[in-house]
């Protein structure tokens, strides 16, 4: 019926030009990233003659080799635990700090959170030396925490913000009747704001973990013996040894991005809404 | 007279808990400051505000970070950074990622958030997928297109192929190498900068669109006038945060180059990295990192004192 009272108008092409280009887009991500899940299952020879199709023979070796390795197992566990020490300190350190900001009034205050919150302007790249010097001298070289502590200092500064504007958010009734009451500050942070703060601790304990397990860095300046590697400097070194049997290293690849891909699909509402809006915090 | 005295007595009973508890609150806060503080501020103190100090001290030494440092040298750290090529390199190097961040990167993900902030069949999963190359660790995406990159075994090796041309070694290059970068830069972090922009137009009032579409503004006119100016705001942070992003990457071009060949494809921390921490030039690396540090404030507050003023 519209159509016959609507004024004839040309045909409209900008619903075909939008999805030409996101198809365009999406191609150019899913390609790789489809290529190097595919070329772990072929030869060395077929990834030459063979690099877009499927495998035609379906090298399940080359993934069950790595899958039955020591070593796969061991770059995971260590990424694992130096992730795990980062994200709970972080937590813990973070939200304390944060709690003291949000409901405690002293003088200085807002001297001290600018001061925390410089740790945002500079990335941790430009002491690296003097850093490495500290962590030797504290002895904590070629450990988990010698990498853990680092990190943790400098995802604070992000955190404390993320956590001190939720912290602010909650009812503050609550806060006055608990101190009449007779609840100290301490039972109210353990009882009261951490439970209900369950949402900003998962954003925050999630950007925190996908930084740590991707950082590439400290670990490399921290560590020197392999047994301690995470996953990153791992497969750096799988890089160097095996440098021409590409079949190998995209197996390695794929199967050192599957957590995070995993993570990703399981709590892409985490790390969306903390990676962008701490960003637009920040 | 009693019966008045007792009122008082029992209202100052009445009142006595709130006294109490009001005292105590203020010596728990006190309490909970000198017991919820110090963690963070020593932590933050011993790991990234001395670091910095010492940085800024032993870039005046000659020094291999063994003993004690004692050969003082003056400035001339700082001199030998600024005369070597190298560093003049990756300072340009950082310098045109900038420029392709804001001229190629900023209006891809711009696009692409203009058509996916509607709502429509797909468009969430899009979004993902967009946003999942931001997700993977830049060790992954660099080593994933070194592969893409490679003369024998690549995907762009067997594009040539197909036409029957021989393929160039894009990484090995010093003409190519850092070209070979900047496109792995923009396929790596275009879906943040989207998501920064899906978020502002999620946000944004529907109604100055709808009014300014009935007042008959074409579809080109409304994004110009109405929508673009909106989003001036998210604009700004977009460009923030890739000067930030350039100003410290390095894990995304270990893989690829790491830095050369004959250093031409270097960003000041993989320069950093090269030249300082791996050979264990201490005070020249350090000098190298009060650099990157004093651009990284001065960009940063002169950039919020400047663009952002409002917000």
């Amino acid at each position: 019926m519209s159509d016959a009272l609507a004024p004839r108008r040309p045909l409209d092409l900008v619903p075909l030009y939008k999805a030409v280009f996101l198809g365009l887009v999406a191609l150019v991500v899913i390609v790789p990233l489809l290529a190097t899940v595919l070329g772990g299952f072929k030869s060395l020879g077929e990834l030459r003659t063979n690099p877009f199709g499927l495998p035609e023979t379906w090298e399940w070796e080359n993934y069950t080799g790595i899958l039955l390795s020591q070593r796969y197992w061991q770059l995971l566990w260590n990424s694992l635990v130096i992730a795990a020490l980062t994200v709970v300190l972080t937590l813990i350190v973070a939200s304390m700090a944060a709690f003291v900001f949000a409901h405690i009034h002293f003088f200085g205050s807002s001297m001290l959170l600018s001061y925390l919150t410089m740790g945002l302007l500079f990335p941790a790249a430009t002491a690296i030396l003097p850093l490495f010097i500290k962590v030797r001298d504290l002895g904590l070289l070629d450990s988990y925490l010698g990498v853990a502590l680092p990190q943790v200092a400098f995802s604070l500064a992000m955190s404390i913000l993320l956590l001190r504007r939720f912290f602010r958010d909650l009812p503050h009734e609550l806060l006055e009747a608990a101190l009449v009451d007779g609840c100290s500050y301490i039972d109210f942070f353990r009882h009261v704001t951490l439970p209900l703060s369950r949402p900003i601790l998962a954003t925050v304990g999630t950007i925190t973990f996908v930084h740590s397990w991707n950082s590439y860095l400290l670990p490399l300046v921290m560590l020197n013996s392999d047994s301690m590697y995470p996953w990153p400097l791992g497969i750096m070194i799988y890089q160097g040894e095996f440098s021409a049997e590409w079949h190998l290293i995209l197996a390695f690849i794929t199967l050192t991005i599957l957590p995070t891909f995993l993570l990703f699909t399981l709590a892409q509402k985490h790390i969306v809404a903390g990676l962008t809006a701490g960003a637009v915090k920040g | 007279m009693s019966q008045r005295s007792d009122a008082i007595a029992m209202r100052q009973e009445a009142h006595a808990p709130v006294a109490r508890a009001r005292r105590s609150t203020i010596d728990t806060r006190l309490a909970t400051l000198l017991l919820f503080l110090p963690p963070a501020l020593m932590l933050f103190t011993l790991f990234v505000v001395l670091p910095i100090g010492e940085a800024a001290w032993y870039s005046g030494f000659n020094w291999n970070g063994f003993g004690k440092p004692t050969r003082w040298i003056g400035l001339d750290n700082y001199r030998f950074v600024f005369d070597s090529r190298g560093f003049g390199t990756a300072f340009k190097n950082n310098l045109l990622i900038i420029v392709v961040s804001l001229t190629i990167q900023l209006p891809l993900a711009m696009a692409l958030a203009l058509i996916l902030a509607e709502r429509f069949r797909g468009a969430v999963a899009l979004r993902m997928l967009f946003f999942l190359p931001y997700v993977l660790a830049e060790i992954a995406t660099g080593l994933i297109f070194s592969f893409i990159y490679d003369g024998n075994y690549g995907l762009l090796a067997s594009i040539y192929r197909a036409f029957g041309a021989e393929a160039p070694h894009l990484l090995a290059s010093t003409q190519t190498s850092m070209l070979a970068i900047l496109i792995v830069v923009v396929w790596k972090y275009f879906g943040f900068h989207m998501m920064l922009f899906i978020a502002a137009l999620q946000g944004m009032d529907r109604n100055l669109v709808e009014a300014a579409r009935i007042d008959g503004a074409s579809r080109w006119q409304v994004l110009r006038h109405v929508v673009i100016p909106l989003l001036y705001p998210t604009i700004k942070l977009s460009i923030f945060f890739a000067v930030v992003g350039s100003l410290q990457l390095f894990d995304l071009v270990m893989p690829l180059t790491r830095g050369g060949p004959a250093d031409s494809s270097n960003t000041m921390v993989s320069f950093l990295y090269n030249h300082g921490v791996s050979r264990m030039r201490v005070g020249y690396g350090s000098a190298i990192g009060v650099i990157l540090f004093v651009i990284c404030v001065t960009f940063a507050f002169s950039y919020k004192r400047w663009f952002m003023r409002n917000e």
